[in-house]
């Protein structure tokens, strides 16, 4: 199967690498899919809490070139965004963006619910209930 | 060295130059064709066809009357296993196979069960062998086969023939083997081992693709099969449609090759097999071998590198052909089900890789491939959050997953 150029850069080069203090209050953590599936995804964002502006945000995935590009893609977009505007990024936006095939749609979906999840745990952190979207989100 | 190396010999190999000098005359020149008997033209592609079939039985200890000339092991493995269910239906209809046999002998056998046939599908010991006990107690009044391929295309496991042919003949039954992947290989001798019918393939062994072989026992037991292409008659009334005459030539010349250098060869290759594996071992830990080492084809090594997935290891060593078990490489999006077979989890048989190393690579390569896959795995353990949970000391398997 051929890469598109977008999915071997973020893979050779991928962003924003790493992982941020779990424990923190700022910090959200979305840890999505599972090992026997193939893919797991961890995304974590740092929001500021005047603003809710996503300050950093980090990755670290086991999966597919296209796993990973979608995930480290993830993370360049929802840096600068508030919440609520990263809420919005859609699964459809990284298919395009990366040109991934239609059997690598299940990472671009597995990425969006990276993101909700990371969302998700930052609000229960606020104290702020919200419904959980993630349809994959994993628990310890 | 020449980028991009070729590991991948179990999924096919080039034909050895040697081998296309043997063919090149019937294509041209000597083109004949063999079923002509009144001319020169058909007299020597009958004779290059004959010597051929002289040189595949020398291989396998076979007399040349027992070689049937098929496309390939896949038409081999129909043949066999629908061959005997039809002529033997009288008898019974029930077959016994195993799990991790190649999808050829799976799906030939879920055929037979469609059209009314039972089939027994024995699991395999963590080390990919076939338990001889299990075979025992699965025989019964009604078998008539039992089909265990010689080597696995994926693990390269050898199973146990001898002892399967053995048991097979105390039992009165039909012993047939996808030899695939172990002709050429491995010694082989039909009758020491018990083997009534086995399935041979040119392109696994520096031969031309779209040509194979079926042996087929001739005395102790006779063996009889019903074709499954049915035409002029040719190969005995067993195959009918009109030889590929270089193809075969191709075959009988991979064979003459395989018969006088498999010692040295299978030496030289577990050689580089075994320092592939050591400088992988030796550099990265949790790395994990699939099937049993005692028991393995010389230039197979099938390994599991926890926490990477293997699609994601493959784009990272772009410039070596190599395969996964990952569902990513995979037309079912399943993870390999031979490794599963083993017990392997799922998790490891996703960061499966199976090296297959052949005749034409050198230890310049392979030191290189062990580098390369080495680094990779590295780098991409730094991405892997199973990783980073693993070393946090984080039980993996104690962390409840959503499934997808």
């Amino acid at each position: 199967m051929a890469y598109s150029d977008k999915v071997l850069d973020h893979y050779s080069n991928p962003r924003n690498v790493g992982s941020l203090d779990k424990n923190s209050p700022d910090v959200g953590t979305g840890l999505v899919g599972a090992p026997e599936c193939g893919d797991v995804m961890k995304l974590q964002i740092k929001v500021n809490p005047q603003t809710n502006v996503i300050e950093e945000a980090k990755f670290k995935t086991f999966g597919c070139g296209s796993a990973i590009a979608s995930s480290s893609l993830a993370t360049e977009w929802v840096k600068g965004k508030t919440v609520d505007e990263a809420l919005s990024i859609k699964n459809t936006e990284i298919v395009k963006e990366l040109s991934l095939p239609p059997v690598k749609i299940h990472c671009s979906v597995l990425a969006e619910d990276a993101i909700r999840a990371a969302i998700h745990d930052w609000k229960k952190k606020k104290g702020v209930e919200e419904p959980v979207t993630a349809t994959s989100q994993a628990s310890h | 060295m020449k980028l991009p190396i070729y590991m991948d010999y179990h999924a096919t190999t080039p034909v050895d130059p040697r081998v296309l000098e043997a063919m090149l005359p019937f294509f041209t020149e000597h083109f004949g064709n063999a079923a002509s008997r009144n001319h020169a033209f058909g007299w020597e592609a009958e004779e290059a066809v004959e010597k051929a079939r002289k040189q595949v039985a020398d291989l396998i200890g076979a007399n040349a009357k027992e070689i049937i000339f098929t496309s390939g092991a896949t038409e081999s493995n129909n043949l066999a296993i629908k061959g005997v269910a039809e002529m033997y239906r009288e008898k019974g209809n029930h077959v016994i196979t195993a799990v991790t046999e190649h999808k050829a002998v799976i799906d030939t056998c879920k055929k037979l069960e469609k059209l009314g046939g039972r089939v027994t599908y024995l699991p395999v010991q963590k080390d990919g062998l076939v338990d001889l006990e299990d075979l025992k107690r699965a025989i019964d009044d009604k078998t008539i086969l039992v089909t265990i391929m010689a080597a696995n295309n994926e693990i390269g496991v050898l199973q146990p023939w001898a002892e399967i042919g053995k048991l097979c003949h105390e039992r009165g039954v039909i012993f047939h083997s996808d030899a695939t992947q172990a002709v050429g290989k491995v010694p082989i001798d039909v009758v020491k081992q018990n083997i009534d019918l086995m399935s041979i393939s040119a392109h696994k062994m520096y031969g031309p693709k779209g040509v194979g072989a079926l042996y087929v026992r001739r005395k102790n037991p006779r063996v009889q099969i019903s074709p499954i292409i049915d035409g002029g008659g040719h190969e005995r009334g067993m195959r009918s449609g009109t030889l590929n005459v270089p193809g075969i030539a191709g075959l009988g010349k991979a064979c003459a090759i395989a018969n006088e250098e498999m010692p040295k060869e299978s030496c030289r290759l577990a050689g580089m097999r075994n320092r592939l594996r050591d400088k992988i071992m030796g550099r990265l830990d949790e790395v994990y071998i699939n099937g049993s080492m005692e028991h393995r084809l010389p230039g197979n090594l099938n390994i599991s590198f926890a926490y990477v997935e293997g699609e994601s290891l493959l784009m990272g060593i772009n410039d070596v052909a190599v395969s996964s078990g990952s569902a990513c490489t995979s037309a079912t999006l399943e993870p390999s089900y031979v490794l599963k077979a083993l017990g392997t989890g799922d998790d490891l048989a996703h960061s499966s890789i199976r090296f297959g190393i052949g005749r034409f690579n050198t230890d310049a390569e392979i030191d290189y491939v062990a580098d390369r896959v080495s680094e990779t795995v590295e780098r991409l353990r730094e991405l892997s959050p199973l990783y980073e949970m693993a070393k946090e000391g984080v039980d993996l398997k104690s962390v409840k997953w959503a499934a997808e």
